[in-house]
């Protein structure tokens, strides 16, 4: 009983991944046109103000060894309550409140019943959707820019 | 009895500001630039703005690089300004350099590694010949499209040799789970952890560490190092917020990292392989990426018992001297008023001259000079 509820936990925690990662890894001019498409909106009211901070940014020395500070990088942070009662956050990169009041929100829908599938149909599978035809195409740039080294056999002479 | 000017200027100092903005501005007669065509059209001005400001931000950097009239340094100062205004939410998970989206990534050192040289959009191998197809409005070149994507993940140059123990193994978090040293938070401090000087290192002077690398390699250090990997791409920052208790995906950023690989020939307690210098930057810029990496591997000398004898050895001095927000405040606060400390020496070298033709005076002197 516990390992499931502990199962289907984890499976909220992952959803709520997806949905917010999909929302912050797009523009907030794509995320906000699809919101708008929907027929209908969950009621939100903001439970703090939306707000402007920084995170300090880590790397691993040498690539995956010990961490160290990189340096910072502004992001904006959001937190939405729809009508109810659910609450989502939403944290994304720069300073744009809007865009992570939007992230909120998917956060919030994802955990409702009644809106995880709206949510799903016509938010995160069209972003998830540009966000793999970018990301292919950045990539097949750099494909286009990999050395085909010319291969010569040294013959040694008869054996 | 003098009059002393104590205060005054500001009508003087407005109307300089007023001037500067006009000369900002240039000839009205040309179009005003917007700071969308700074960010997209000056990208890598916009990266070392961002590194050495250690704020990762484009709009920004762009907005403070038109702010600053082009002048990097103080664009650089503005996004340090900035930075301090705003409240820290907190650390992110440290971002993974394997999984990075490359663009490109090449080794100088092993021609055949796995995934491949990718050269990306480089200025290597250009003929650096001014093209003046670009003084009128450029070509629409777009980029060649392969018909298959890379692949999602490129093997590092570490990975590839990590059978053999041939490259050193970097050091891991430290055991007693102690966070890394920050900067922003803690003073500088002595001896520095590998974990500080990269910090430092990584929103250092472009410059200063290009010339402390470039030294290093012409004798005054002593590294001989080859170029492991380059690469340069996006890579995503996740956090955790304290109220979810597990990470999100809050964007990606473009960062250039590089291995340097030196020779070290064994110890007692090691045997002969590979260390590595490290080099990891934000945006775009292999050259403060390399520089890095060097002074990073210059600066462990003690690890692999090199004996420290030139500059690029000294973490104090290296460390030091790497801010160009600190080093450009205390060189420039010299054209501020220094009325008074100039009057004092005034009358210090005056008092010595006359004690030194005092003594060089036929007859008695001392009692002039003893005044």
């Amino acid at each position: 009983m516990a390992e499931s509820e502990m199962q289907q936990g984890q499976e909220v925690v992952e959803a709520r991944q997806r949905a917010h990662a999909l929302v912050a890894r797009n523009p907030q001019e794509t995320v906000r046109a699809l919101f708008e498409s929907l027929p209908d909106l969950p009621a939100t009211q903001r439970l703090r103000p939306s707000e402007t901070g920084l995170i300090m940014v880590r790397g691993r020395i040498g690539g995956d060894g010990a961490r160290f500070n990189l340096g910072e990088m502004p992001v904006a942070r959001a937190t939405m309550q729809i009508a109810n009662g659910t609450v989502g956050v939403g944290y994304v990169i720069g300073r744009d409140h809007d865009h992570a009041e939007l992230a909120a929100l998917a956060d919030a829908m994802v955990q409702d019943p009644a809106w995880r599938d709206v949510l799903e149909q016509h938010i995160l599978v069209p972003l998830a959707e540009q966000q793999a035809a970018r990301e292919a195409l950045e990539a097949r740039k750099a494909a286009a820019t990999k050395v085909e080294f010319f291969t010569m056999v040294r013959n040694r002479g008869p054996k | 009895m003098a009059y002393v000017s104590v205060k005054g200027g500001e009508r003087a100092i407005d109307n300089a500001h007023r001037w500067l903005d006009e000369k900002r501005r240039g000839d009205p007669g040309v179009a005003e630039i917007e700071v969308a065509q700074i960010r997209e059209q000056l990208s890598l001005a916009v990266d070392r703005v961002m590194a050495e400001g250690s704020c990762y931000d484009p709009e920004l950097a762009a907005l403070a690089l038109k702010q600053a009239r082009g002048d990097v340094t103080e664009a650089i100062f503005l996004l340090r300004a900035y930075r301090t205004t705003l409240p820290r939410f907190g650390m992110s998970q440290a971002v993974s350099t394997k999984d990075m989206a490359v663009q490109r990534r090449v080794s100088a050192a092993f021609k055949d590694i796995p995934g491949g040289q990718i050269l990306g959009p480089t200025f290597d191998y250009t003929h650096r010949l001014i093209n003046f197809d670009l003084a009128d409005t450029g070509p629409d070149t777009k980029a060649t499209l392969a018909s298959k994507p890379l692949a999602d993940q490129m093997p590092t140059i570490a990975s590839v040799f990590a059978h053999e123990a041939l490259l050193e193994t970097p050091e891991a978090d430290p055991a007693d789970g102690s966070e890394p040293y920050d900067l922003t938070r803690e003073p500088m401090a002595f001896p520095a952890g590998r974990d500080q000087r990269l910090q430092a290192l990584a929103r250092g002077d472009e410059g200063f560490l290009l010339s402390l690398a470039y030294a290093s390699q012409r004798g005054w250090g002593n590294t001989h190092p080859l170029c492991g990997e380059i690469r340069m791409g996006n890579v995503v920052v996740e956090f955790q917020p304290e109220e979810l208790g597990f990470p999100i995906e809050v964007g990606e950023i473009t960062v250039t990292e590089c291995q340097m690989i030196s020779n070290f020939e064994g110890s007692a307690e090691r045997p002969p392989q590979f260390t590595f210098g490290y080099g990891l930057v934000f945006g775009h810029n292999e050259r403060k990426a390399m520089s890095m990496a060097i002074v990073d591997r210059a600066l462990r000398h003690a690890e692999v018992g090199e004996a420290p004898a030139h500059a690029v050895q000294d973490e104090e001095f290296v460390l030091y001297h790497s801010d160009n927000v600190e080093a450009s405040g205390f060189v420039q606060h010299l054209k501020l008023p220094h009325y008074v400390d100039f009057q004092a020496e005034l009358q210090f070298i005056r008092r010595l001259r006359r004690e030194w033709q005092a003594a060089r005076a036929p007859g008695d002197g001392l009692s002039e000079a003893a005044e």
